[in-house]
């Protein structure tokens, strides 16, 4: 490595951060692909269906593991259709914008003290900021199909990501007030001392609200009256088709697999072992998040999709009168000697 | 030129071009859209800058939360800019001050070295444009802040109080009442005949 150094000289900052941007996002690709496989199989087994097997590899069934591969060479090769009253920039814009932040945002994810593209001090910001931008490609792209349909799941999604924003940052701010800082490096850092220390056992009910405003902000299942099936269609992205839709996919994917590496980082202590017994490593936020993860896909599983007023309800009336008092209690007590409980 | 000067030109032309597009856009829509380009790369500008803090506090705020409901409201709206356009000749005096002023204050700070203010300096490694500004804001200007809080406050609840209409024929439903509702009372059963034409009851027959 350092023989590549010395031969690319000045080139090699830029290389480097390359390969590794590289080496976070092709796994998190290969990763939204197996988690589409891995929802199919599991809510298949939750409904007493097999789910895909069928296609595998060299003629091997392999329990349908070449599944997702199938679909993305299938939607690759499908034409994208342009609708007739679309705004044609904008449309084509739209899954770019949807799924720019969800990759940006993992430029400051830490996967272990030192496997992170870039630790800066202000990461939790920053993602507060960059998944914030995520909002805008669901809203262009039900603008730009010009179709009432794709409208309103944008209008839903908008009003819906807007509220449920409010009650995650409260819930952040929960979390850096316990760790004293911005940075997700010393957010873990500062769990240490096994399963009891992780802050989803001090912060439990701003851990709850994160989960819950989670699934919210990635619109899944109960709160996925963006797409709503029953009532529009399929929302914002109903006149995308082939790799343009894929895209819309990727991004609700990507970003699912965002908030539970977040809340295995804010809440679950992330590369550190439950056990002091073992040794702290990659493998534990892998488990932590296919846990969270598993739990996304149990949820669209067992709830019936919420009524929109009911969303709004849980968002304004509950969640973020629950942080608030939250805060409340964990200010309050840092001024009191039980204030370690809090650390 | 080093690569930070660089980056300031590309930023800087995309954040005057979409600036000017806010402005010359034919479609709503295409400035509010511009405006968030506008935002997001003086983000990116500040970021330069070193003020880490209020670059993603500008994404966050502006970009997260009023450009969305902004863009929200504008794409409801049926807004004809020619009807617009219309007043552009009256209002051109005032837009010409407002323009001049700003382009006085930008001389003032371009420039200020002139007028006896410092150019910023560059910060050691390990300093936190977070923590700084957080101790600022909690200790000199605590009540500065405060009191940007309260009027913040007392706005969402004028905006609440004016927006507030007490209908009688109200239809939502109050929660409560509604997760303990079960069938009794709400279902009665019936026994019905069959009604269809075709259908000879027995009961008739006989």
């Amino acid at each position: 490595m350092d023989y590549l150094q010395q031969l690319l000289g000045p080139a090699w900052l830029p290389i480097w951060t390359l390969a590794k941007i590289i080496i976070i996002v092709l796994p998190l690709l290969i990763a939204v692909a197996y988690l589409t496989y891995a929802e199919r199989k599991i809510i298949g087994y939750m409904q007493v269906r097999i789910g895909p097997n069928r296609v595998g590899f060299f003629g091997y069934r392999l329990i349908g593991l070449g599944q997702p591969i199938a679909d993305a060479v299938k939607l690759m090769t499908k034409e994208i259709v342009l609708p007739t009253g679309a705004d044609k920039p904008l449309f084509l814009l739209a899954p770019v914008l949807a799924i720019g932040p969800a990759l940006a945002a993992w430029a400051v994810v830490p996967f272990t003290e030192d496997w992170v593209l870039a630790n800066i001090d202000a990461s939790l910001l920053y993602i507060m900021a960059i998944t914030s931008m995520g909002v805008y490609g669901v809203i262009v792209a039900g603008w730009a199909s010009n179709s009432k349909y794709a409208f309103l799941g944008a209008m839903r999604s908008a009003a819906q990501i807007v509220s449920y924003e409010i009650a995650m940052g409260f819930a952040l701010v929960g979390v850096l007030m316990a760790a004293q800082s911005l940075n997700m490096v010393d957010i873990v850092n500062a769990q240490r001392g096994g399963f009891w220390q992780w802050y989803w056992l001090p912060l439990f009910p701003l851990f709850l609200v994160y989960l819950i405003s989670g699934v919210a902000e990635t619109n899944r299942a109960p709160f996925d009256v963006a797409e709503g099936e029953s009532e529009i269609v399929a929302g914002f992205h109903l006149d995308y088709s082939g790799m343009a839709f894929a895209v819309f996919f990727l991004a609700e994917y990507a970003n699912m697999i965002l908030v539970s590496a977040l809340t295995s980082i804010m809440f679950l202590g992330g590369w550190l072992s439950p056990f002091p017994f073992l040794p702290d490593g990659f493998f534990w936020i892998a488990a932590k998040m296919s846990f969270v993860l598993f739990l996304f896909l149990w949820f669209r599983a067992t709830f019936p999709r919420y009524r929109y007023d009911q969303i709004m309800r849980l968002g304004w009336k509950v969640f973020i009168p629950v942080t608030l008092i939250w805060i409340l209690v964990i200010g309050g007590f840092m001024q009191t000697p039980l204030g370690y409980l809090f650390h | 030129m080093d690569f930070a000067s660089l980056v300031f030109y590309f930023l800087a032309a995309i954040l005057l071009l979409s600036g000017l597009r806010v402005v010359t856009a034919k479609n709503p829509v295409h400035s509010a859209l511009a405006l968030v380009l506008t935002f997001f790369t003086a983000a990116g500008l500040w970021i330069l800058l070193e003020a880490e803090f209020l670059a993603n506090a500008l994404i966050l705020v502006y970009v997260g939360a009023v450009m969305v409901l902004f863009i929200f409201v504008v794409m409801m709206l049926d807004i004809n800019i020619e009807e617009m356009r219309k007043g552009f000749w009256d209002h051109l005096p005032l837009a010409g001050l407002v323009a001049g002023l700003m382009a006085v204050e930008m001389v003032m700070v371009l420039g200020g070295d002139r007028f006896g203010l410092s150019a910023p300096t560059a910060k050691p490694a390990g300093y936190s444009n977070t923590r700084e500004l957080g101790l600022l804001l909690y200790t000199d200007y605590v009540y500065a802040f405060e009191l940007a809080a309260v009027i913040l406050l007392v706005a969402i609840v004028a905006v609440i109080a004016l927006t507030m209409r007490r209908n009688p024929n109200r239809k939502a439903i109050d929660p409560g009442w509604q997760s303990k509702q079960t069938a009794e009372g709400h279902i009665r059963m019936v026994n019905l005949k069959p009604q269809h034409p075709d259908y000879k009851n027995k009961e008739d027959d006989e």
